[in-house]
């Protein structure tokens, strides 16, 4: 019955052009499914930092630098008796990293936000860092809103929505 | 049966620039509407975003490269979603405008790429303390960028002999695969770029600073496809110059053989 009515519809080229849509799927999906596998291949690799919890579950050797991602936690900063080397806990809600840093922090560096410290955990448990990266989050809230608390920025950004 | 109403009803739209003297008539004036609007309204949202929109809490003034860098990353991606779907046009429906549209899409994209990249890196020297990381998203983005030169060189390589575009529609529709990984790459995997802040119906982004950046982005997106009907009047105008030169060639070599006999 198909083949009556693609007649009746006349051209030949009809049948060719549904020929090149039905490759193109094919090829599409063959690649698609390629794209994932690689994707899921690369999950662990691809990732730009270990979380506490993985770090702790992984244990890179003392010599192999890494970097070690997540929040500051409120309240952990500390600056040791020779004024520049800073002290902090980073947390990702599960786990909890101590990390030792001497240098220029950037400027987005607060509690209570993120951080991405490239160092070495120590045998000890204490990631030194070399350097220190400030993560942003995606919040994007103005600094007349800053100084409300959470719960009102919240509201404000929430009626947007 | 699904298959045959489907080119009966598509047929109409698909055709109907299928005569590339139509096209030339609509772009001819909606070129330089695009373009003009396009640039008043970019212009004007990037005044309002430099000048009367807040400056972030945290970001400080800094923030305010996102008027450019938002719009110029969402473009870049889209400018090859853009060649994608023209590319797919062509391989199936040989549309004959379809591959001179996705040739004319290629460079306003690399284009946005690029102003995303360096916008980008201009604000993660003072945000996260570094030019350049090769977290997923930045690395994907540079690839954006370097499949967009592959794509330029495939289709200036094919221009030259005719029809042979279809390579080139291949690379445009292969290299989709990009995007996707583009957008996820922060929900994948861990990265120092942040997670979206705008997605369907949601916006972890305060008013003051999403509406400045929605008006960007559609003065951007006019002068997006004001370049690409200006590339495609000027793509379509050299094919016709060509194949007049080859007319005339062809017929001159006719009367040289003809005064031969």
């Amino acid at each position: 019955m198909s083949a009556v009515q693609t007649q009746a519809a006349g051209p030949q080229g009809l049948k060719a052009k549904h020929q090149r849509l039905v490759l193109v799927v094919i090829a599409l999906a063959a690649l698609i499914g390629a794209a994932l596998l690689a994707i899921w291949g690369l999950r662990a690799q691809a990732s730009y930092f270990y979380v506490p919890g993985e770090i702790l579950a992984v244990r890179p050797a003392p010599d192999r630098g890494v970097r070690l991602g997540g929040m500051v936690e409120k309240g952990s900063l500390r600056t040791e008796p020779d004024g520049v080397t800073i002290g902090f806990v980073v947390g990702d809600g599960k786990a909890r990293v101590p990390v030792r840093f001497k240098g220029i922090v950037p400027s987005l560096f607060t509690e209570g936000s993120g951080v991405v410290a490239e160092g070495r955990l120590g045998k000890d448990g204490i990631f030194v860092a070399d350097n220190l990266l400030a993560k942003h989050d995606e919040r994007y809230v103005p600094r007349e809103m800053k100084d409300m608390t959470a719960a009102q920025a919240k509201q404000v950004v929430a009626e947007t929505q | 049966m699904p298959a045959t109403p489907t080119p009966a009803k598509s047929a109409p739209i698909m055709h109907g620039f299928a005569n590339p003297a139509r096209f030339v008539r609509l772009a001819r004036w909606l070129m330089p509407l695009l373009l003009v609007s396009g640039i008043v309204i970019a212009a004007a949202a990037l005044a309002w975003g430099l000048f009367v929109a807040p400056a972030d809490g945290l970001q400080g003034e800094t923030v305010r490269i996102l008027y450019i860098h938002v719009p110029a990353a969402w473009l870049g991606m889209g400018g090859w979603m853009a060649i994608a779907v023209a590319s797919l046009v062509e391989l199936v429906w040989r549309h004959p405008l379809a591959g001179i549209a996705a040739r004319a899409a290629a460079v306003p994209g690399a284009v946005y790429t690029v102003f995303c990249l360096i916008t980008g890196s201009l604000w993660g020297r003072p945000a996260w303390g570094a030019w350049w990381v090769w977290d997923g998203r930045l690395t994907s983005m540079l690839v954006l960028l370097f499949l967009y030169f592959g794509y330029l060189a495939l289709a200036d390589a094919s221009s030259e002999a005719q029809g042979g575009s279809r390579l080139a529609a291949i690379f445009g529709l292969v290299g989709a695969i990009n995007i996707p990984v583009i957008h996820y790459s922060v929900l994948w995997w861990n990265s120092l770029h942040q997670p979206p802040s705008i997605s369907l119906g949601r916006s972890a982004m305060a008013p003051d600073f999403l509406w400045p950046l929605l008006a960007a982005t559609i003065g951007f997106s006019l002068i997006f496809g004001g370049v690409v009907l200006a590339r495609m009047r000027a793509i379509l105008a050299d094919v016709q110059a060509e194949a007049r030169l080859r007319r005339k060639a062809r017929n001159g070599a006719g009367a040289g053989a003809w005064s031969d006999a």
